[in-house]
């Protein structure tokens, strides 16, 4: 048998070539990659062609025309006049939002129901088991339509608005908070203010430098919190409080100044934290479970009290396990946050896959974009979390 | 995302496979299948609405039931699909429908720019404001400062912004994929200003919890002549849906009526008979027989009727005819000559 193959691979070249698999493996891995090529090239040109003969206007010249809408919530400047790349950035920056606060506030809520749910107090490992299973199995689309509605249907008008210190106002047009102004001096109490943090750094290492070395310490944190604060409001009095709050006011129907934190926000924000606090609760709990008992056994056996213990030992091992799931989390999270379309809350699909590509119909080139952005949102994400996974939690530190 | 990536795959699947052969010869596959297939808003008193048998009835609806008597000489033979603003056009690009009775707005990017064509106008509407009358607002020109509630890419919402630019006034839009939504949430006190066409205002104040808690201020901001509109490119289909609107008209102004139409058979007018087929063949040039106008007044009336029984004074809507009257009685209903 041996002796035949060894035939083969002394025939011609070609033969030769034929025979070896990995050369194979190659070229049947060229042809596919070149069907592939060629079939979406002839797709796209189809497209196009199909899109001209129907009339149908394409490119992405649109961009730069005035988009003529308004939008309820930007974070850049943005009036109907801005064009629709404006639109497109508000879009993506309201998504970003959303994002960002539900993602904080879910790492936190689940952080903690993960901890608690394995309590050895009943009555608090079941509650947190009850929340766990009642949220995550009521579809994400009913708990955004409930939490909107629930916060719109108690909520008085602008007119009859909560009074909460004469500052803040609460109504069914949203939270109404003071804005700040800053005055030219401020610049001097933010000067300070950076001045403050770096001492505090400096601190802090050097506190770290000296336990290790000598055994002594001082409470670093503390104090670093106390300069970081204290040092900036002295210069902020003595500089004459150069801050402007402008406080809102009701004016005809509505409130005029300030900031307001739109309703869709709020329920969007609350949703979207609840229901993915359950899901990271579990991944929390499931890496807490993968922590060896010993571990715990053995802090404790150092005189570690549980909270320490905890955070320096059973959480950093435990995000070993949690991290890849977590990731998958965040994504979700990130996309689920388009169905903000329902409740009218302006994120990337509401204002460009939804307003701007009626406004405009350029639908393929609305849509593509779109997707291009989710896309990279999630990757970057994705990216980073890998990142975190291998530099951090690998090492179990 | 799921909604997204489904309305791009449809989009570029349907334009991409059925492109060359769904733009032509609309007629021909009409007749193959039967029937008709026309997208509707289906959330519209008095323009497209179903009852509780199911049944459909509505301006639009009627409408569409008059193509299919031009064509098939049976108002029957027409199926409606509900579409979503925001599918409307993709679903008339793509020919997953033949022709749009939408309450659409006729405007020049959709007609340039989109591969559509407007066929004309079914019904002259503009756009107003509802408040609640608790507000104590009688003029849109008191609405500074105020929240708005509308529905998202329509042209409404751009006039809104023009307008309050126009007045130097500000307001805080608040925005909604469907119109259902939006009326909801105005109702729940969200707003203090619902805005669309007049003639919307009027079937939405309708479904309010208290519909007399709210009026229609004065101020109509602007032009929305809305109409049925069809694929660019097929000249006979387009002919086809444009004169079955002219014939409803011509039929009224030549007091032709679902009543009396069998008897006007025997009118001794030159353009009654022409109208009716009894003189000339003129439906052989939409392709269509020669009583096809007959057929649509027999099976569904003319304008005036449509209008009654949809929109006007009786029905649920109450609209008087204003502005959609006849041209002969200072309206601006006006259709070109059969001959």
């Amino acid at each position: 048998m041996g002796e035949k193959t060894l035939d083969h691979s002394q025939g011609r070249p070609w033969v030769r070539l034929l025979n070896d698999a990995r050369f194979r493996g190659w070229v049947s891995q060229a042809v596919v990659l070149a069907l592939i090529i060629a079939g979406a090239s002839y797709g796209i040109s189809n497209v196009a062609q199909n899109l001209h003969k129907a009339g149908i206007t394409t490119g992405f010249g649109f961009l730069s025309s005035p988009a003529g809408f308004d939008i309820s919530q930007t974070l850049i400047p943005y009036t109907s006049k801005s064009s629709y790349a404006d639109a497109l950035l508000v879009g993506v920056l309201n998504t970003l939002l959303v994002s960002a606060l539900s993602i904080v506030f879910s790492s936190i809520l689940g952080l903690f129901l993960g901890i608690i749910r394995l309590s050895p107090n009943w009555l608090v490992s079941h509650l947190a088991g009850a929340y766990t299973e009642m949220i995550r199995n009521v579809p994400l689309l009913l708990q955004i339509l409930f939490w909107y509605l629930a916060i719109l249907a108690p909520l008085p008008g602008p007119r009859k608005s909560l009074d909460l210190g004469g500052i803040i106002y609460l109504c069914n047009r949203g939270l109404q908070i003071p804005s700040p102004e800053f005055l030219p001096g401020f610049g001097i109490t933010f000067a300070v203010f950076l001045l403050a943090t770096a001492i505090s750094i400096a601190l802090i290492v050097w506190n770290r430098r000296r336990q290790r070395n000598t055994g002594k310490h001082i409470p670093a944190y503390l104090i670093s919190l106390c300069i970081i604060i204290v040092l900036p409001m002295i210069s902020y009095y003595t500089t004459g409080s150069p801050v402007h709050w402008d406080i809102p006011k009701l004016k005809g129907f509505n409130f005029s100044g300030g900031i307001t934190v739109l309703p869709e926000l709020i329920a969007l924000t609350l949703a979207l934290s609840l229901y993915s606090a359950t899901f990271i609760g579990e991944y929390i709990r499931s890496g807490i479970m993968a922590v060896n008992k010993g571990q715990t056994e053995a802090a404790y056996a150092l005189g570690y009290r549980p909270g320490l213990a905890y955070r320096l030992i059973i959480i950093p091992q435990a995000m070993r396990v949690a991290i890849p799931p977590l990731i998958s989390q965040y994504l979700t999270l990130i996309k689920n946050s388009s169905l903000a379309v329902v409740i009218g809350y302006p994120d990337l699909i509401h204002v460009f896959a939804g307003t701007a590509l009626n406004q405009s119909g350029q639908s393929v080139e609305i849509i593509s974009i779109t997707m291009i952005i989710y896309l990279s949102l999630s990757l970057v994400i994705s990216l980073f979390m890998n990142w975190y996974n291998k530099k951090f939690a690998m090492r179990g530190y | 995302m799921k909604d997204l990536t489904k309305l791009l795959f449809i989009t570029v699947l349907a334009v991409t496979l059925f492109a060359g052969s769904a733009f032509a010869g609309t007629l021909d596959t009409v007749k193959k299948r039967g029937y008709v297939k026309t997208g509707v808003s289906g959330k519209v008193v008095g323009f497209s609405t179903t009852d509780a048998k199911g049944h459909w009835n509505g301006l639009d609806v009627d409408f569409a039931r008059a193509v299919a008597a031009a064509i098939f000489g049976d108002s029957d033979k027409v199926r409606f699909t509900p579409v979503a603003f925001k599918e409307a056009f993709t679903a008339l690009q793509s020919g997953e429908i033949d022709m749009l009775t939408r309450n659409t707005t006729w405007t020049f990017q959709r007609d340039t720019k989109l591969g559509l064509e407007f066929v004309g106008v079914l019904f002259y509407d503009g756009q107003g404001f509802m408040v609640k009358k608790d507000l104590g607002v009688n003029s849109a020109l008191e609405l500074d400062g105020a929240s708005v509630c509308t529905q998202s890419g329509t042209t409404t919402e751009l006039n809104l912004s023009d307008y309050f630019t126009a007045h130097g006034m500000k307001y805080k839009p608040v925005v909604y994929e469907s119109s259902d939504e939006a009326t909801v949430i105005y109702d729940s006190g969200r707003c203090d200003v619902y805005t669309t066409d007049a003639s919307g205002l009027a079937s939405r104040r309708t479904t309010l919890k208290d519909p007399k808690a709210h009026i229609i201020l004065p101020e109509v901001i602007s032009k929305e002549p809305l109409g049925p509109a069809v694929r660019q490119g097929d000249q006979q289909w387009s002919d086809i849906v444009r004169w079955t609107l002219f014939a409803l008209i011509n039929a009224e102004e030549l007091g032709i009526d679902s009543h009396n139409v069998d008897q006007m058979l025997k009118s001794k007018n030159p353009a009654v008979q022409r109208f009716l087929g009894v003189s000339g063949n003129f439906g052989q040039y939409l392709g269509l027989s020669k009583d096809w106008a007959y057929q649509i007044v027999k099976k569904v009336g003319n304008y005036g009727e449509l209008y009654d029984r949809n929109v006007g004074p009786n029905s649920a809507l109450g609209l008087e005819r204003g502005v959609n009257a006849l041209w002969t009685k200072g309206g601006l209903i006006y259709a070109p000559p059969i001959r």
